[in-house]
């Protein structure tokens, strides 16, 4: 049995014996080995590796950040950095009944926009599809995009929200995180848009150490006093 | 070259190669992981003057449309080499060799792909062979695995090859680009290092029973040695600082 | 180059747009700065001459090989110089493998050009015998990370390489064979053309565009330039256009950055 939290890579060999092969793992015969690089952990019988890179994979009920990248009568698709390019249909884009082959569908959206939609159906089989027919949905208006990795999003969100929820108190912007890796921040100020970026990336960098909601906290205190000093 | 009076011997008195190895010694290794930024995975390695970047790309849609299994990824690769990597200019245009082993690559790696987890997609790797020493294609699939696994493709095991052969009547690992010309045997070899099992062979020469046994033998012993060298490459992109590790957060919540 | 870089989205656009009303640009730098360059020659030891240049994110090996052949008929007494690009397929998700296209043959003529007309490789020098037999100089461009700007970062990769390719010192006997020598060679440089490219965003001009802002682009030009700060190529590039007064100003633009960048990487 591996210990807690320990860095492997594919093919290493986590666990013997009665255990459940969990996230990025695999078993053979009793044995159960890392599929992915990551961080190896278990939780009572159960084996997984949180994984340090590796693309998005849709699921329902997510929420992502997409981009317009085609249209066709009726649908448009939206690249929502996956594997699979979603479908989203005028049905769940326009709240009242909506014809395709007379309206202009360019109207609601086009190619080139950007929204934050929902997942509402995905398998093996069949591409994404989408919503943004729910309160707080639909097309951004404005804003600054930045990616991270899709397997870090959980540690930007943190415990509870609380390391994303240090970084919107502390830079005043209102920071909306896809769970596809795609985040999008609107500030007023500039400055504070380039405070919460420097974050995000050191999120991004340091996503696998210790101590990370510590250096955020002391990386956002310092640049907020040098800043209030060049303002003087 | 090493042996300016044109090269009669590859072996001297000693025992020691051209180049100073010993027969189960293998030219210095050095791996460098995500190199490349736009490449979903990426790795470079050097292996004596053996100089090849690989880019992973995927799992993504496949293009064209119509290549596409309804019940897995398909695995694609692509080995090239640049112009400039032998001593004659090559051209640029895939030559009957490269596509040769553009083939053998792919068949080498896929059995450590889950390509089940992305049906419907396409996983491409691009091996471009900067500089050519003798042993491009062990270098490139060893490369490869590892740019797999910094795509974060979940993989079985790390690949790994390493060719052996047979010069001046011995046989030797990992052989150089003069000990492929002038000597009598080689043979790529690559191995899933988990379960042992052959995933490349390749041969061509004279050996005997005997001989192929003992060469098969030390190029399994070579592979291991590579694979150890592959998996502190990963380890070293991550943990270039000693940091120790937080525990993942155990329940987090969707922001809007 | 061509529409098929992808695109970006409306808001980036958007944003884009907003910044440069300020003189500001999305990665932070000024209108007229250039990313951070760096140039490290001779990385391919089996090349007569070779260098990687990284260009912001950008990446781009140039390799030199020198072969000996026949000269085109219409310049019996000059070598031949050959520049490739490939644009490969690990440097963008929009590169294809196959034979180089449109957009990987501008560039490649355009490299071509800066080197060819600044008379940067003294052709006469590398004839061995008048229209049977001449040294020919490949120049092999290789886009290796791809965040936009080739055509800056080919061009000083080509030269870079160039000046740092090596050949063996030879004599000419009297059948026209070489006989080689032990010492090594330089190729007869005499010119260090750099390029520099300007992108036109909603009229304001940024240099060295990134991969965004090459796409945002209305239009884009590419002006290499020689010594004693003299034109020695031009190529405008996408669908928009520039005034006399635009154009002007970006020559002289472009004679101040490749002064720049010639002295701190092309020369001594």
């Amino acid at each position: 049995m591996i210990e807690r939290r320990q860095f492997v890579t594919p093919g290493e060999l986590l666990a013997e014996g009665d255990y459940n092969s969990g996230e990025n793992t695999y078993r053979e015969n009793k044995k159960i080995y890392a599929s992915k690089t990551g961080l190896a952990n278990f939780v009572r019988n159960n084996v997984y590796v949180v994984a340090l890179s590796g693309c998005y994979i849709p699921v329902v009920g997510d929420l992502v950040i997409g981009n317009v990248v085609d249209m066709r009568l009726g649908v448009w698709l939206v690249d929502i950095n996956a594997p699979y390019i979603s479908v989203l249909f005028a049905s769940e884009a326009v709240d009242r009944s909506f014809n395709s082959r007379r309206e202009e569908m360019t109207k609601y959206l086009t190619i080139g926009d950007v929204v934050l939609a929902k997942i509402i159906s995905f398998d093996r089989t069949k591409d994404p599809t989408l919503t943004i027919r729910e309160p707080g949905l639909g097309k951004i208006p404005l804003g600054h995009i930045i990616d991270i990795t899709p397997t870090k999003v959980p540690r930007l969100i943190g415990r509870r929200g609380s390391m994303i929820n240090l970084i919107k108190r502390e830079t005043n912007c209102q920071i909306t995180v896809g769970r596809n890796g795609r985040i999008l921040i609107n500030c007023a100020k500039l400055e504070s848009e380039a405070l919460a970026t420097k974050a995000i990336n050191l999120i991004e960098q340091d996503a696998h150490t210790t101590g990370l909601t510590d250096r955020i906290n002391k990386l956002i205190k310092k640049e907020k006093k040098e800043s209030s000093i060049h303002a003087k | 070259m090493p042996n300016k009076k044109g090269v009669e011997k590859l072996i001297n008195k000693k025992g020691r190669r051209i180049d100073g190895r010993k027969f189960d010694e293998l030219r210095p290794i050095k791996i460098d992981v995500g190199v490349l930024n736009k490449a979903n995975g990426s790795a470079y390695i050097e292996w004596g003057k053996n100089k090849i970047l690989v880019g992973v790309y995927g799992p993504r849609e496949v293009h064209p449309r119509h290549l596409s299994k309804y019940d897995k990824a398909l695995f694609r690769s692509r080995y090239h080499m640049a112009p400039f990597s032998v001593a004659e200019r090559k051209s640029p245009a895939p030559s009957r060799r490269e596509h040769e082993l553009s083939k053998v690559i792919r068949e080498c790696l896929e059995p450590t792909i889950f390509t089940e987890l992305f049906p419907r997609t396409s996983i491409d790797v691009f091996i471009e062979v900067l500089q050519a020493e003798g042993g491009t294609r062990c270098a490139g699939i060893t490369a490869t695995s590892v740019a797999l696994a910094d795509a974060g493709i979940p993989i079985k095991d790390l690949v790994v090859a390493c060719a052996s052969g047979k010069i001046d009547g011995k046989i030797v690992l990992d052989l150089s680009d003069i000990e492929d010309q002038k000597g009598e045997a080689d043979m790529p070899v690559a191995i899933i290092p988990r379960t042992g099992e052959i995933t490349l062979l390749q041969m061509d020469g004279i050996f005997t029973q005997d001989e192929f046994e003992k060469a098969l033998q030390i190029s399994i012993e070579g592979c291991k040695k590579i694979n150890a060298i592959q998996r502190e490459a990963i380890k070293n992109k991550y943990l270039v600082e000693k940091a120790s590790i937080e525990p993942e957060p155990e329940e987090t919540v969707n922001e809007a | 180059m061509s529409e098929n870089l992808g695109m970006v989205s409306k808001i980036t656009q958007k944003r884009i747009s907003e910044l440069l009303k300020q003189d500001k640009r999305i990665d932070g730098r000024g209108l007229n700065d250039y990313r951070e360059l760096k140039v490290e020659a001779g990385l391919i030891e089996r090349a007569a001459g070779s260098a990687l240049v990284t260009l912001g994110k950008t990446k781009v090996m140039v390799g030199v090989k020198i072969e000996t052949g026949t000269p085109y008929p219409d310049t019996p007494d000059n070598g031949v110089l050959t520049v490739n690009v490939e644009l490969v397929p690990l440097a963008s998700p929009k590169f294809e493998p196959g034979p180089p296209k449109e957009d990987a043959i501008e560039l490649a003529r355009v490299v071509d050009r800066g080197i060819r007309e600044s008379q940067a490789l003294d052709l006469k020098k590398l004839c061995i015998v008048s229209g049977k037999k001449v040294f020919i100089i490949f120049v092999d461009i290789y886009a290796l990370d791809f965040d936009g700007n080739l055509f800056d970062a080919s061009t000083l990769a080509s030269i870079a390489a160039l000046k740092n390719a090596k050949m063996k010192d030879y004599v000419i006997k009297k059948d026209g064979e070489l006989e080689y020598k032990a010492n090594d060679i330089s190729l007869p440089l005499q010119n260090y053309p750099v390029a520099i490219s300007t992108a036109k965003i909603d009229d304001k001009l940024v240099v060295d565009p990134s991969l965004g802002e090459e796409i945002a682009a209305d239009a884009a030009i590419t002006v290499a330039i020689g010594k004693k700060g003299n034109i020695c190529a031009i190529q405008k590039r996408k669908v928009g256009t520039f005034s006399v007064d635009e154009i002007i100003q970006i020559i002289n633009l472009s004679k101040q950055k490749a002064k720049e960048i010639g002295a701190m990487f092309l020369k001594g």
